[in-house]
């Protein structure tokens, strides 16, 4: 990829049928030591996806699902105990030296907090640049570095004059540009965006949920979009993963997902946000009880002790993620999908 | 208005900064009744948690109320001394806040915490006092709250704190129980649970709720009422169906459609330009007029007051017949 | 509560938009949040007095050997422990004599250069070290941290004026050991702080962003983590350099540190010690140098800190009354939505 302006559109497919990333039963633990003796904190059990080029893959999960410690393994910040990352068919973690570097420059982040994600201290037009300063052969001098600089404050709608001031002179959706801006700023193929908006105020979070789309349609970067808000990966996903404690509980196309979940859990969690057309929506699922701990990993489903739909089987084995019959890229790891038979309504729902 | 217990009448809040003094909340005005749940609704920084702060008397330092009254009960909690508004605060008025871990004492176990309300306001004794603290531990959904009534705060999840702080806000069945963004902090599903809780206390002990809070769908699906607010002054009241199905002010137009759509997936959102003013610098006019569609010479010059575009709505905004 | 924050920040009114570009203002006139440090301290009287202050002492002890000559160790006899402001033996009896009848004033100014060519090397020397190995144990963590943890630990736990003797009295008391000795157990104050502020540095969102795009450790530390632990390190020298004088001064009372006929400040403090009830002037004009060394270069870090944070240095644009109570309480907070 050249790194001057690339404002044309990019293949939005490259290659059909090979995804630009493929992630096969990615593992991690984390030791916690409490009270003398060390236990293994479960944070991703056994992960699965592929990303395609040019798409949005949502990623929706409550906090302690593991989704960020995806999106840091994604970005090699912490190193997986099993399981395989693919990406354009290379294994990052097998990489050293300068093809690591290279391998650096095709995957960028977007982090969720804009204050705490850019250094107080460097101005608009460091932190942009920053990536460049490791990666010294991308300009062979600093006029067209600046020059390019000033291309991207441009393109993520701040003003040339900017780059010299500092992140505190910026409002939230402006240090959110900023940071953009630098997850642009190598030329990635893929932007994992964690949480990008949802620090922002709603009509902030508008501008830059449009920018990212623009960006999208302009350089043709997939994103994956991580976001515990449901109506914002709604509206910017292609196809949607639903996680739980460690472990992908459904995936599928948007519509497909939102509009008719499979799993017990999806169900609740789309139920339980609040919409703003709520009039028609049929009763709210209460969930019972809390997130179990994952310090101590559950037999069989992870969800069954929430789940009103348990039965004896689901402690026995651990559900496989299965594709449902109408269509056959929405799986669900799940024994009792949603939507079979009478439905037991679960216990308490909220009455308007 | 039948039922009115907390009536707020043209409160405004200075705060002192290093650069002179702003106005934060600025003569906001409205009212609550008993088993309803009104919204104050607005971005960060719109002065919804210092309204509800100086409702409370627990303004910061730094800022105080310039003017206006807050009646509850019959008796104005501004003009109030002290010891009246110590008395009221429990049995009257309560507050759940945002962060509650912060709004824990560490050092303290649950059961402390919850069976202070007791002793101080009914005087009831050691043993009382805990006895009634379980119950309420009980109501509010906790497990075993016979032997966690003995366990410190960070014991308990994010969800499970906040349902004690709704424990002691609720222990002395107050009037009126202010949310203060009570489940911004928590996952959705948690939320859900929440916010079921305090509809079943609103109803069981006939509490006005007033929920203040950034998010639109929480209000259309738990509020009554709405109060939309923008740079500390109110902008558009009214029964939360009739405002959010038909807006007559631009702001809560413009919020209503930076809420993505699923329909439109894919497509740009319709945001609203620009960023809420700075306090120092709030327009002499409408206050909105820098970010609003409709904004022409009249909005420069002269700030509109809240006027009544409907029964029991009211709209600041000079051209509100043409918000569409 | 962005916006009041931010504006109180740059203390300027609103910028207003978040728009893209277009109709946004023009960039504001006084943007250029690089107004020259120097513009910066002439404005604030109390650092500039300190600044000024300071240059003195150091112009003293680089160039006030040359003008006392050796009037610090011409011995008059006839003339000892004379009270300071009389001007009967010319001006270099203005503060007083000692009991060899030396010069006071003249000793003041030979012991500048003594006291600062021990001090200096000792406080910078420390400093470079336990802030390198602190802020990589830091960075690091694990072993690497746990090591030099317990290294400090030791270094500290070893009371240091007792195992300065004990390496003075095997090598020769010499300058250069002296400032060795007196940086090795300096050290570990360095070194804690560093690792302290490292550690929680590391964890920062900025830091990952910076690993995302493949820097190495040390460009990381150098980048993002050395700019914001130097203020707080530099603080720490000023109050360390009072600390190693007056170190260097016991050393030198138990005859090994700086040697006699040489004299630091912190050794005329000890000379002076036993004529106390008699010639106050002997300890007094010693002691108010180290203090109004110490005072000045204390000042002047608290300024420095101020002036090189970005965030922070609007607030020397205050009245100094007005600093301290808006760092405490900060523009009014309202609940983050």
């Amino acid at each position: 990829m050249t790194h001057t302006a690339d404002t044309g559109t990019v293949d939005p497919a490259g290659p059909a049928g090979e995804p630009l990333l493929q992630v096969r039963d990615l593992t991690k633990t984390f030791p916690i030591r409490s009270g003398g003796r060390t236990r293994r904190l479960r944070a991703l059990g056994g992960i699965s996806f592929d990303l395609r080029r040019g798409e949005t893959l949502g990623l929706v999960g409550e906090s302690g699902c593991g989704k960020s410690t995806l999106a840091r393994t994604l970005l090699m910040l912490e190193r997986p105990d099993s399981g395989t990352v693919r990406f354009d068919g290379v294994d990052p973690f097998t990489l050293r030296g300068a093809r690591l570097l290279q391998w650096r420059r095709r995957v960028q982040m977007v982090f969720q907090d804009p204050f705490a994600s850019l250094n107080a201290r460097m101005t608009a037009g460091d932190i942009v640049s920053e990536p460049w300063r490791t990666h010294k052969d991308l300009f062979r001098s600093a006029k067209e570095r600046s020059a390019r600089v000033r291309q991207l404050l441009g393109l993520v709608g701040l003003r040339a004059g900017d780059e010299n001031r500092y992140p505190q002179e910026f409002s939230g959706g402006q240090r959110q540009r900023i940071g953009i801006a630098r997850a642009l700023a190598l030329d990635p193929d893929v932007i994992v965006c964690d949480e990008p908006v949802s620090a922002l105020d709603l009509s902030v979070q508008a501008q830059v949920l449009n920018l990212l789309n623009d960006l999208q349609r302009q350089l043709g970067v997939s994103y994956l979009f991580i976001s515990h808000d449901l109506s914002v990966v709604r509206h910017v996903a292609d196809r949607v993963m639903v996680m739980y404690l460690g472990g992908i509980v459904e995936q599928g196309g948007t519509e497909a997902v939102f509009g008719r979940a499979l799993h017990p859990y999806s169900a609740a969690l789309m139920s339980a946000a609040p919409s703003l057309d709520s009039d028609g929506r049929s009763e709210q699922i209460i969930l019972k009880g809390e997130l179990p701990s994952p310090l101590s990993p559950l037999s069989g489903c992870r969800f069954r002790t929430r789940c009103w739909k348990a039965t004896d089987e689901c402690a026995a084995a651990s559900p496989e993620l299965t594709p449902d019959p109408d269509d056959d890229g929405h799986t669900a790891a799940c024994f009792h999908p949603m939507g079979e038979g009478a439905e037991p309504v679960p216990a308490g729902r909220g009455a308007r | 208005m039948t039922g009115t217990v907390l009536e707020v009448d043209g409160l405004s809040v200075d705060i002192r900064t290093p650069h002179g003094t702003v106005r934060a909340v600025d003569k906001v005005s409205f009212s609550a009744r008993r088993g309803r749940t009104l919204a104050l609704l607005g971005e960060s920084g719109c002065g919804k948690s210092m309204t509800a702060q100086a409702i409370v008397s627990l303004l910061d330092p730094t800022a105080e109320v310039a003017g206006g009254r807050v009646v509850l009960d019959g008796t104005d909690l501004v003009a109030a001394d002290e010891q009246t508004r110590r008395a009221m605060a429990g049995p009257e008025l309560a507050i759940v806040f945002q962060d509650a871990l912060t709004a824990l004492n560490p050092v303290y176990t649950v059961g402390t915490q919850l069976a202070e309300p007791f002793r101080i306001h009914r005087g009831l004794s050691r043993k009382q006092a805990r006895r009634e603290a379980v119950d309420l531990m009980a109501r509010v959904g906790i497990p075993e709250p016979e032997t966690r009534v003995d366990t410190y705060p960070h014991q308990f999840s994010g969800g499970m704190r906040q349902r004690l702080l709704i424990a002691i806000a609720v222990a002395l069945s107050p009037s009126v129980l202010l949310a203060d963004e009570p489940t911004t902090a928590l996952d959705v599903t948690v939320q859900a649970q929440i916010m079921h809780l305090l509809r079943e206390l609103r109803t069981e002990r006939d509490m006005s709720v007033v929920l203040i809070t950034h998010d639109l769908a929480l209000v259309a699906e738990q509020a009554d009422e709405v109060v939309v607010m923008y740079a500390g002054n109110v902008v558009e009241s009214g029964p939360v169906r009739e405002v959010f199905d038909r807006p007559r002010h631009p702001y809560t137009k413009g919020l209503l459609d930076s809420v993505p759509v699923h329909a439109a997936r894919g497509d740009d959102l319709k945001s609203i330009g620009g960023a809420p003013p700075d306090l120092h610098s709030i327009p002499s006019g409408c206050v909105y007029q820098d970010r609003c569609p409709l904004a022409r010479d009249l909005c420069r010059t002269c700030r509109p007051e809240p006027a009544e575009v409907a029964p029991g709505r009211t709209a600041a905004c000079h051209f509100s017949a043409e918000v569409k | 509560m962005s916006t009041l924050s931010d504006k109180a920040a740059d203390g300027r009114p609103a910028t207003g938009s978040d728009a893209p570009a277009g109709g946004a203002e023009p960039s504001a006139p006084a943007r250029d949040s690089r107004v020259g440090l120097w513009r910066m301290l002439l404005r604030d009287r109390v650092a500039t007095a300190a600044a000024a202050v300071l240059s003195l002492i150091v112009l003293t002890a680089v160039f006030g050997p040359l003008l006392v000559g050796s009037a610090a160790t011409e011995q008059h006899l006839d003339n000892t422990n004379q009270p300071p402001f009389t001007f009967d033996d010319g001006w270099l009896g203005v503060l007083g004599t000692d009991p060899l009848g030396q010069s006071v004033l003249a000793r003041l100014v030979v012991a500048a250069r003594t006291t600062f060519s021990v001090a200096a090397p000792a406080v910078a020397l420390a400093l470079a070290i336990g802030a390198l190995i602190g802020m990589w144990a830091g960075y690091h963590r694990g072993l690497r941290e746990t090591l030099a943890m317990r290294v400090a630990d030791i270094i500290m736990s070893f009371p240091s004026l007792l195992m300065a003797v004990v390496v003075l009295y095997v090598f020769s008391p010499s300058v250069a050991n002296l400032v060795v000795v007196l940086a090795i157990t300096r050290i570990p104050v360095y070194l804690r702080t560093a690792r302290a502020e490292s550690t929680e540095l590391q964890s920062r969102l900025f830091v990952d962003a910076a690993r995302t795009f493949g820097t190495s450790s040390s460009a990381i530390i150098r980048r993002h983590v050395f700019p914001i632990v130097l203020p707080t390190l530099l603080t720490l020298a000023t109050l360390e350099f009072c600390y190693v004088m007056l170190a260097e001064s016991s050393l030198s009372f138990l005859g090994i540190g700086i040697q006699p006929p040489d004299v630091s400040w912190g050794l005329m403090v000890s000379q002076g010690r036993s004529y106390l009830q008699t010639a106050w002037w002997l300890t007094f004009f010693p002691g108010l140098a180290i203090i109004v060394t110490t005072v000045s270069a204390t000042v002047l870090a608290a300024w420095a800190r101020l002036a090189t944070d970005p965030a922070q240095r609007w607030r020397l644009t205050l009245p100094r009354r007005a600093r301290h109570r808006t760092r405490t309480a900060p523009a009014p907070q309202e609940a983050q939505s």
